[in-house]
C-alpha cells in the first residue's frame, strides 16, 4: 500500500465496517460520511513569521434507519472500537425516536455509482519556508504603500482531504479535494489620526490560480486606503451598486430561500413563487456542480445523489428549488443533488455584463457599497437592513467614502430592482456574481 | 457541587487513561515543546460529547450523539506561535504535535522548564452531566409541552420547531506557566421557533435559553412553556409590525439581552490582541473617558451557571471579574496568557479556544453593565418620540473603524412617553468610540440574557453571556425603509 492510497483505503474500510456494524446491530439501512484531510497555515505580521499552523482533520458521521426511524451519531475517533460505539449510538437513538416518512436512503437511481473526476485535488507540496516567503512578499506589497501604518498579517492556507460518501444500498463514492488561500489584511492612517482596516483574499482548488502575492497585498492595501476620510450620510433613497463579493451574499440569501429546509418550515419568502417572475427577465441563476476545479464542485451531494449543472432561474423566472432527499420527499419531489449546500451558482444576464467602470456611470448618482456589517436580513419575509460603508457616487465619479449608514429594502424587490451585472464575477466561493446594481434602496443615516 | 479535585480525576480519567496518557507524558510533552527561545508552551486535551433532538410540529425531526476529542499543543517565542493538534489521544500523537509546534516556534535546543505554581479556584458550575441525566422519552415530551404552549397562543401559529442541545465538555490543561487545570463544562440550550400567518402574510418569532447545567432546571423551571410563549407571542406581533423608520434618533434599549450593545459596541475592541497589534480604536486609551459619567461594564467569567461563564480559562488562568469601564473611564482590556506577556499585563483569564482544533485567543465571558439609578418607566416617560428595542438578534463591529451594528427582532415606537405601535426588525449603526458617550440614563433594572450567545471572531464559536439594565442612548442610526419624519 502506498501512503497516497493509505488514506482512502483506511476510510473506505471504516465505511464498510461501520454500514456492517449498523446491519448487525438490526438497522434496514445506514449512510456514512466520512472526511479527512490535512493541511499547513502559514501567518507573518510586520514581515515577520507569527503562526504556523498543521492541521489534520478527520470526521465520521452515521445515520441509522430502522423503517422510516432514523438517529444520526458522529465521532473525530476513527478507530474501529470508536465507529462500533457510535454506530450503536446512531442505532440507539433510531430505535427510540418516532417514525418520519420523509426518512430514508435516496432511491437507486438517483445515485452517483458513476461520476466524473472533477480534478479537484491539486495538492501544493510546499514546505513552511516557502510559505512564509509568499505570505511576506504578500504583506510586504501591501506595506509599501505609505497610507498604511499597521497590519494584520498576510495568511497562506493549504488543505487537502479526501470526502467519502457510503450506504447500505452499496453506493460508495469518494474524491479528493484541496483547498488554498492567501489573504491580508492592513490599516490605513489618516491625518487626523484615525483608521480604516480592510482586507483581500484569493482562494482556489488549483493553487496555481492563486491571485500573485503582490497583487492580494496590493488591493487589501488600496481597499483600506481608499476608506480613509469616510462620513456618514444623510438619510436617503438612492440607487446602490453592491461590489461582486458583496453581490454573492444576494444570491446566498436567494439560494437559502428556495433550499429545502426554509421551504419546508414554511420560513422562506419565496414559498409558493415557483414559475414566478423574479428576477427582470434575461437573467439567469446556473448552478454548475460539475465545473472542472471549481471551487465548491461535487460529483455527488451528502446523501451521493448525483449533481447535475441546471438553471434555477430562467428568463428571470423561478424554475425550481435546492433540495436533498429528506427536503425532497417532504416537499414530494425530486431530489436536486443539493443535500449539504449549492454549488457554483452563478448570475448571468442575457445583455450581458459591464465591466466595472462602467457601472459606476450607470449608477450615476448614488451609493456604491463595499462592505456590509451585521445579519439584518430575514429570510421568512424577505426584509433586509444591514450596516455599510462605501462610496457617495456623483455623475458617475466617485464623491467621497461613506460609512455608519444602513441600507434596508426587501428581498423580492431588489431582485426584481437589479438593472445590470458587472463582468467582475467573484468566483473565490460557492455563489459567483458580479457586481450588481440595483434600482433604489433606503439608506439610514445621520 | 464538585470538588476541583474530582473534575481533574474526571478530566485525567477520560481524557489520560485511555490513551495510555498520564500527567507525566504531559510534562515530557511540555519539554519536547520547549526550547531555550520559548516563553511558553501549553498541552491542551478535550473531550466533548454533544446531542441534539429537535422537534417540527410535534413530531421528532431529527436526534443525533456526537464524540470530538484531540489535543492540541502551542510553543510561542516572542510574538511567534507554533501550534499543532491531533485527534488520537495518545503518546506518539502527543510528542509528535510537540516536536511540530516546538520547530515552529524556534527549532533551537531544548532547555530546561521552569518551576510551577498551582493555583486552584471553585467551581463555577455543578457537575450535571445533561447527556446522562434525562431519557429521550422525556426529553420528547419536554418539547412537546414547547409545541403545546405555542399553538396555544393562536390559530395563526402554523409551524412550531423546539430543540434542545446539550453539550458536555472536559478539559485538561497543563503549561509551563506551572498550570495543571482540569475544567467540566455542562451547557443546556432549549430553543423555540414559531411561524405564523396571518392574511398571507408570514412572520417568525424565536426564544430559547440555557446554562451550564442540566435538563433538569429547564424542567423545574416551566422554560418549555415560557419559550414557547415568548415565541409565539414575537411572531404574532411581528404580524401587527409596521416598517422601522429611518435615520437618526433616540433609542430606549430594554433589559438583558440588547447587551450584545456592548459586546459589539466596546468589548471586541478591548480584547488583548487588537490592543496589543494597535488596530483597535482602544487601544492606548486607558484612563480615557470612553463613556458617560455613570456607566461601568465589566467582563466576569465566575457568574455560577451562566452560559459564558467557566472556572478556568483555556490556559488554565482562574476567570474572575474584570472592570474594563468604570463611571465612564477604560480602566481594563481581556487578556489571554501570551497577549498579556507581550503588553506586560496579567493574564484576566479570557484565554479561549473553540476546541483542541484552534488557537488561543483573548475572548469574552459574560458581559454587561452595572445598573444605575433610573426606574424603566422614567426612562421611557423621558422620551417624546423614539424607539423601544427589546430585543435583538445579533451584531458585528469592525474594531478598527469601530463602526458596530446590531439587529432588532422586536422593538415598538415610542410617542409621548410610552411604547406604542410594533415596528419591524431594522438594524442600528453606531461608532463603538462614540456610542456609549451617547447614554443619558441608565436603569436600575440590571438583567442577564437567557443563555443564547454565540460569538465568532476569526472563524471560533464560543458561548458568552451578555447583560445591562435599560438604557436610554440619544442619536443612534436606526436602518429602517420609512422616511423618519422629525
Amino acid at each position: 500500500m502506498t501512503a497516497e492510497a493509505a488514506p482512502a483505503a483506511r476510510l473506505e474500510a471504516c465505511a464498510a465496517q461501520a454500514l456492517e456494524a449498523a446491519r448487525a446491530q438490526g438497522a434496514d439501512a445506514a449512510k456514512v460520511v466520512l472526511d479527512r484531510g490535512e493541511g499547513r497555515m502559514v501567518g507573518v505580521r510586520l514581515g515577520e513569521l507569527e503562526t504556523i499552523e498543521h492541521e489534520r482533520e478527520q470526521q465520521f458521521s452515521v445515520r441509522a434507519y430502522y423503517g422510516r426511524r432514523s438517529g444520526a451519531a458522529g465521532s473525530t475517533d476513527l478507530s474501529p472500537a470508536a465507529v462500533d460505539r457510535t454506530v450503536a449510538a446512531a442505532c440507539a437513538i433510531a430505535r427510540r425516536t418516532e417514525e418520519d416518512p420523509a426518512q430514508g436512503l435516496p432511491e437507486r437511481d438517483w445515485l452517483a455509482f458513476e461520476h466524473p473526476d472533477l480534478e479537484l485535488e491539486h495538492p501544493w507540496d510546499l514546505e513552511p519556508e516557502a510559505a512564509t516567503e509568499i505570505a511576506l512578499e504578500c504583506e510586504a506589497a501591501a506595506r509599501a504603500d505609505a497610507r498604511i501604518v499597521n497590519s494584520e498579517g498576510a495568511r497562506l492556507a493549504t488543505w487537502s482531504g479526501i470526502h467519502l460518501v457510503a450506504n447500505s444500498l452499496g453506493f460508495l463514492g469518494r474524491y479528493p479535494r484541496s483547498q488554498h488561500s492567501l489573504s491580508c489584511c492592513v490599516v490605513a492612517a489618516a491625518g487626523d489620526g484615525a483608521q480604516e482596516r480592510d482586507h483581500w483574499w484569493s482562494a482556489a482548488c488549483d493553487w496555481r490560480r492563486l491571485e500573485e502575492p503582490a497583487a492580494v497585498g496590493r488591493a487589501a492595501a488600496a481597499r483600506a486606503a481608499r476608506r480613509l476620510g469616510a462620513r456618514p450620510l444623510k438619510s436617503c433613497a438612492a440607487p446602490v451598486l453592491f461590489e461582486a463579493p458583496l453581490a454573492c451574499s444576494l444570491l446566498g440569501h436567494f439560494a437559502h430561500a428556495a433550499s429545502g429546509p426554509a421551504l419546508y418550515r414554511q420560513a422562506s419568502f419565496l414559498l409558493g413563487r415557483l414559475d414566478e417572475p423574479l428576477w427582470p427577465r434575461g437573467f439567469r441563476l446556473v448552478e454548475r456542480p460539475l465545473e472542472a476545479g471549481g471551487v465548491a464542485s461535487a460529483p455527488f451531494d451528502a446523501d451521493g445523489v448525483r449533481t447535475r449543472e441546471r438553471a434555477v432561474v430562467d428568463d428571470g423566472v423561478l424554475r425550481g428549488w435546492f433540495l436533498g432527499t429528506y427536503a425532497a420527499r417532504r416537499l414530494g419531489l425530486e431530489p436536486t443533488g443539493n443535500a449539504g449546500g449549492v454549488r457554483n451558482l452563478a448570475l448571468e444576464a442575457a445583455g450581458g455584463e459591464l465591466p466595472a467602470a462602467e457601472l459606476l456611470k450607470e449608477l450615476g448618482r448614488g451609493l456604491w457599497v463595499t462592505e456590509l456589517l451585521g445579519q439584518g436580513v430575514n429570510p421568512v419575509t424577505g426584509d433586509y437592513s444591514r450596516g455599510a460603508a462605501g462610496f457617495w457616487v456623483e455623475d458617475g465619479e466617485i464623491a467621497h467614502p461613506v460609512h455608519e449608514i444602513t441600507i434596508a429594502g426587501s428581498l423580492p424587490d431588489m431582485y426584481r430592482g437589479v438593472a445590470a451585472v458587472g463582468a467582475d464575477r467573484d468566483r473565490r466561493g460557492s455563489m459567483q456574481s458580479g457586481s450588481l446594481l440595483l434600482e433604489r434602496m433606503q439608506i439610514a443615516g445621520a | 457541587m464538585p470538588d476541583e479535585r474530582l473534575s481533574e480525576r474526571a478530566a485525567e480519567r477520560c481524557l489520560l487513561e485511555p490513551g495510555g496518557l498520564s500527567p507525566a507524558s504531559l510534562e515530557r510533552a511540555l519539554a519536547g515543546a520547549w526550547s531555550r527561545a520559548c516563553s511558553y508552551a501549553d498541552v491542551y486535551l478535550q473531550r466533548v460529547e454533544r446531542e441534539g433532538l429537535s422537534i417540527e410540529d410535534g413530531v421528532v425531526k431529527d436526534a443525533s450523539y456526537d464524540l470530538e476529542q484531540g489535543l492540541g499543543v502551542r510553543a510561542t517565542a516572542a510574538e511567534k506561535t507554533g501550534f499543532a493538534y491531533s485527534e488520537e489521544l495518545g503518546p506518539q500523537q502527543l510528542q509528535a504535535a510537540a516536536r511540530a509546534a516546538r520547530a515552529v516556534a524556534d527549532g533551537s535546543r531544548r532547555a530546561r522548564l521552569p518551576a510551577r505554581r498551582p493555583e486552584r479556584p471553585p467551581p463555577v458550575c455543578g457537575g450535571d452531566n445533561p447527556l446522562r441525566e434525562l431519557e429521550m422519552e422525556r426529553r420528547i415530551e419536554l418539547l412537546r409541552a414547547a409545541d403545546r404552549a405555542a399553538r396555544a397562543a393562536g390559530p395563526e401559529v402554523r409551524k412550531v420547531t423546539a430543540s434542545l442541545a446539550a453539550r458536555h465538555e472536559v478539559v485538561l490543561v497543563a503549561s509551563t506557566d506551572g498550570v495543571y487545570q482540569a475544567d467540566v463544562r455542562p451547557l443546556v440550550r432549549l430553543n423555540v421557533s414559531v411561524i405564523a400567518e396571518r392574511g398571507g402574510r408570514r412572520e417568525e418569532g424565536s426564544w430559547g435559553g440555557g446554562g451550564r447545567y442540566g435538563y433538569g432546571r429547564l424542567l423545574e423551571a416551566g422554560a418549555a412553556e415560557e419559550f414557547a410563549a415568548r415565541a409565539a407571542a414575537e411572531a404574532l406581533r411581528n404580524l401587527e409590525a409596521e416598517p422601522a423608520p429611518a435615520g437618526a434618533m433616540t433609542v430606549v434599549l430594554g433589559p438583558g439581552w440588547p447587551g450584545v450593545l456592548l459586546h459589539e459596541a466596546v468589548g471586541h475592541g478591548l480584547e488583548g490582541d487588537a490592543v496589543r497589534k494597535g488596530t483597535s480604536v482602544f487601544a492606548g486609551r486607558l484612563g480615557e473617558r470612553v463613556a458617560s459619567p455613570g456607566v461601568t461594564v465589566v467582563d466576569h467569567g465566575s457568574i455560577a451557571d451562566r452560559r459564558g461563564s467557566l472556572r478556568v480559562d483555556d490556559e488554565g488562568t482562574p476567570t474572575g471579574r474584570t472592570v474594563l469601564i468604570e463611571d465612564g473611564v477604560l480602566r481594563g482590556y481581556l487578556y489571554d496568557r501570551h497577549n498579556a506577556r507581550l503588553c506586560g499585563a496579567a493574564p484576566t483569564g479570557n484565554g479561549r479556544r473553540e476546541s483542541y482544533a484552534h488557537p488561543v485567543l483573548p475572548r469574552m465571558t459574560n458581559t454587561y453593565m452595572q445598573a444605575g439609578p433610573h426606574a424603566p418607566e422614567e426612562i421611557l416617560a423621558s422620551v417624546d418620540r423614539g424607539l423601544y428595542a427589546v430585543g435583538f438578534s445579533g451584531g458585528q463591529v469592525d474594531i478598527t473603524s469601530g463602526k458596530f451594528v446590531f439587529s432588532m427582532s422586536e422593538a415598538y415606537q415610542i410617542e409621548n412617553g410610552r411604547p406604542t405601535r410594533p415596528v419591524k426588525g431594522a438594524t442600528l449603526i453606531g461608532d463603538g468610540a462614540d456610542a456609549l458617550r451617547r447614554i443619558r440614563m441608565v436603569g436600575d433594572d440590571l438583567r442577564l440574557d437567557s443563555g443564547v450567545g454565540t460569538c465568532g471572531k476569526d472563524g471560533q464559536q464560543v458561548p458568552v453571556g451578555v447583560g445591562q439594565p435599560t438604557l436610554r442612548l440619544d442619536g443612534i442610526t436606526v436602518g429602517g425603509t420609512r422616511q423618519h419624519d422629525g
